[in-house]
């Protein structure tokens, strides 16, 4: 592909880069070397399409929502069915490639930070199957909202450190796993959950990601004929819409759609959308777009759905933003419930909350398009972790 | 030469070795900071380390987390320190002071604006933690052309090709962080300091300053044996934490700490 982004040092463009204490600048360049040379590894990646086939259960589908597209009355909807991904979420292709590449360097114990707890589920996963340590960084107030999340973190062996600085999210939980990581950093190997922190992070989870583009744009081609017209997919660090989006960066009849988390909305400044309403700065290790106040201080965000409370995102989605090759747009916390509740009465499909913003951005835009025209939404997890929120929003006792 | 080249040539020459506290500037309020750096010096300070406080301090430890909490209360922003250092500067024209902290808030409010307001404030080094030379190429020259002097960390794992990169890129000093971790952790492992250090010197000519582990007279002393300067942060800013009913106290208690500190530093070169 003619895209090759990022540079050696990790930009893109004036965004990524390396923006660490220097007790981590070793560790980077190991691992960026570590990474680069089991990607030529004919060995690794036998071994990393074995489990994502056998262990994950790639191929995901990719299913022509019929009865929604033509209730909506315009263009056909496919989902990328990574909610039924082991797990429940496309955060485990990520970790499966990050944790065979910390057996092969020799580490003994994972760390990782999660808002919603799906990554940190996926990792607390593949540490139990390859018998290493766990420790996953997750802020106070996100243990309250997903507790089930918290449980089988447990249950699976490993420790959940409950984050109390700050702002007590998922921000709060990666600046505390980056200093157990500095601390720790000869037998750590820690797994970033998305494409944001330190070159080579966005990258390499990016191509770990990837997968979900590639898949998709074959099985687009076999079961329509060709390409989509339009992508669309949530962000937040947003690590499943560059899987999505990245093999498609080339084929310029594609557009491409990175929904952000409204909340409240974004006039009410409680939401957690930087790429519409933020600007470049730098933080967890990168420059990219956030949410900060007039004196460079990071703020609090908002969104009904954890994963996508993050006031940072990829660096990569600031510079497809800036560059033009992807727009962003926003969904508020109730256009959410409505695309979460729609897709699961009219396809029988139970959404995450955090892929109903790429749903209800899929309502709005599916209308506007003709019934030949083809919209392929990343249905990046399930929604089971989710039934206890709805619930309680909609004032449903159960 | 700069003020803080300056100081540490001074004290190279008589012997001595240059007692750098660290404070975050507006814990536990904005009053606080100013009144606190003279009496620093009066107690025997070289350099004042301030820190300009963050919503994020990823590479703080507990005790320096807790200080930017308290000093963001106050909404204590980048241009309130320097403004600190100006009114310090009033009567203070010798003592350097390098503003420590992260990247964002200064980048916030612009390279250029913050070189020649701190340049102008009498602001002599700045140390962003998560900045390290690699990504501040267009900030150097910026902050050179305002007097102010680039200070880059080192640490126990920097090879020697990044020792000799991030030293030609420095001036003023370099600061050793003498263990993996954050601020506030652990303890010192003198022997490994000696031997890194000793790598180091025979790299590069810039002094250099060492901290991380700094808590007492005894390991100040010991430090001050091995390095050009002892840093000395987290012991400091917990006499504010234990004392906020009383910042009077906590006052008191840091000139204390530093006074002993300095006592002990200097035995060290009678005993040579």
């Amino acid at each position: 592909m003619s895209y090759n982004l990022p540079d050696e040092n990790g930009h893109f463009g004036t965004y990524g880069g390396v923006f660490v204490a220097e007790t981590l600048m070793l560790p980077l360049d190991e691992l960026k070397e570590a990474y680069e040379t089991q990607m030529r590894n004919p060995e690794f990646l036998a071994e990393l399409d074995a489990d994502l086939q056998n262990y994950v259960g790639r191929p995901s589908p990719l299913y022509h929502a019929e009865r929604w597209s033509r209730e909506l009355g315009g263009a056909q909807i496919y989902l990328k069915r990574e909610d039924l991904n082991h797990t429940g979420a496309h955060k485990v292709n990520n970790c499966i490639g990050q944790a065979l590449l910390a057996k092969q360097m020799g580490k003994k114990r994972i760390i990782a930070e999660t808002g919603a707890g799906q990554h940190g589920v996926a990792t607390a996963t593949v540490a139990a199957r390859l018998g290493l340590e766990c420790v996953v960084y997750m802020g106070a107030e996100d243990i309250q909202r997903q507790a089930q999340n918290v449980y089988r973190m447990k249950l699976l062996g490993a420790k959940v450190v409950a984050v109390e600085a700050g702002s007590r999210t998922l921000k709060d939980a990666l600046n505390e796993a980056l200093r157990d990581w500095v601390t720790n950093v000869d037998d750590t190997f820690y797994i970033i959950g998305t494409v944001a922190g330190p070159h080579p992070y966005p990258a390499m989870v990016r191509d770990f990601q990837a997968i979900i583009g590639r898949e998709a744009r074959e099985q687009i081609q076999k079961q329509a004929g060709r390409l989509p017209d339009a992508l669309i997919a949530c962000v937040g660090g947003g690590s499943n819409a560059i899987g999505l989006f990245y093999p498609f960066i080339d084929d310029e009849s594609v557009q491409m759609f990175g929904v952000e988390a409204a909340g409240d909305g974004i006039e009410t400044g409680r939401h957690a959308a930087p790429l519409c309403a933020g600007r470049p700065g730098v933080l967890h290790g990168n420059r990219t777009y956030l949410m900060e106040d007039d004196n460079g201080g990071i703020i609090e965000t908002h969104s009904i759905s954890a994963g996508l409370d993050y006031p940072g995102v990829g660096p990569e989605h600031a510079w497809l933003k800036d560059s033009g090759r992807a727009e962003y747009v926003n969904i508020t916390d109730k256009e959410a419930l409505e695309g979460f509740h729609a897709l699961t009465k009219i396809e029988g499909i139970i959404p995450a909350l955090e892929s109903s913003h790429a749903l209800a951005y899929a309502m709005k835009k599916a209308p506007t398009m003709r019934s030949d025209e083809l919209l392929l939404v990343n249905l990046s997890g399930r929604g089971d972790k989710d039934m206890h929120t709805v619930a309680e929003l909609e004032g449903i006792e159960w | 030469m700069s003020r803080l080249s300056e100081k540490l040539d001074l004290l190279k020459n008589s012997g001595r070795k240059a007692l750098i506290p660290f404070v975050t500037a507006g814990d536990p309020n904005p009053g606080f900071t100013v009144p606190l750096m003279h009496a620093m010096v009066e107690a025997g300070a070289d350099i004042i380390e301030l820190g300009m406080p963050f919503s994020d301090p990823m590479a703080d430890g507990p005790v320096i987390q807790k200080a930017s909490e308290r000093a963001l209360l106050h909404r204590t922003t980048v241009r309130d320190v320097i403004a600190m250092v100006a009114s310090f500067r009033e009567t203070d024209q010798t003592t350097p002071v390098v503003l420590m902290g992260y990247l964002n808030p200064v980048e916030c409010m612009g390279y250029r604006i913050f070189s020649d307001l701190a340049g102008k404030a009498g602001i002599d080094g700045l140390l962003t933690v998560d900045m390290p030379p690699e990504e501040a190429g267009d900030f150097i020259p910026l902050l050179k052309q305002s007097g102010i002097d680039p200070i880059f960390l080192l640490a126990p794992n920097s090879t020697e090709a990044r020792i000799k990169k991030v030293s030609a890129m420095a001036s003023g000093y370099l600061y050793y962080v003498s263990l993996k971790g954050i601020t506030g952790a652990g303890h010192l492992d003198l022997k490994s300091v000696e031997e890194k250090l000793g790598q180091i010197k025979s790299i590069t000519s810039l002094p250099v300053g060492v901290g991380f582990g700094v808590k007492s007279g005894e390991t100040a002393a010991a430090i001050g044996k091995l390095a050009d300067g002892v840093v000395v942060g987290s012991a400091l800013v917990s006499k504010i934490a234990d004392n906020l009913e009383q910042p009077q106290v906590a006052h008191q208690e840091i000139v204390e700490l530093l006074s002993v500190m300095r006592e002990a530093m200097d035995k060290n070169g009678e005993e040579q």
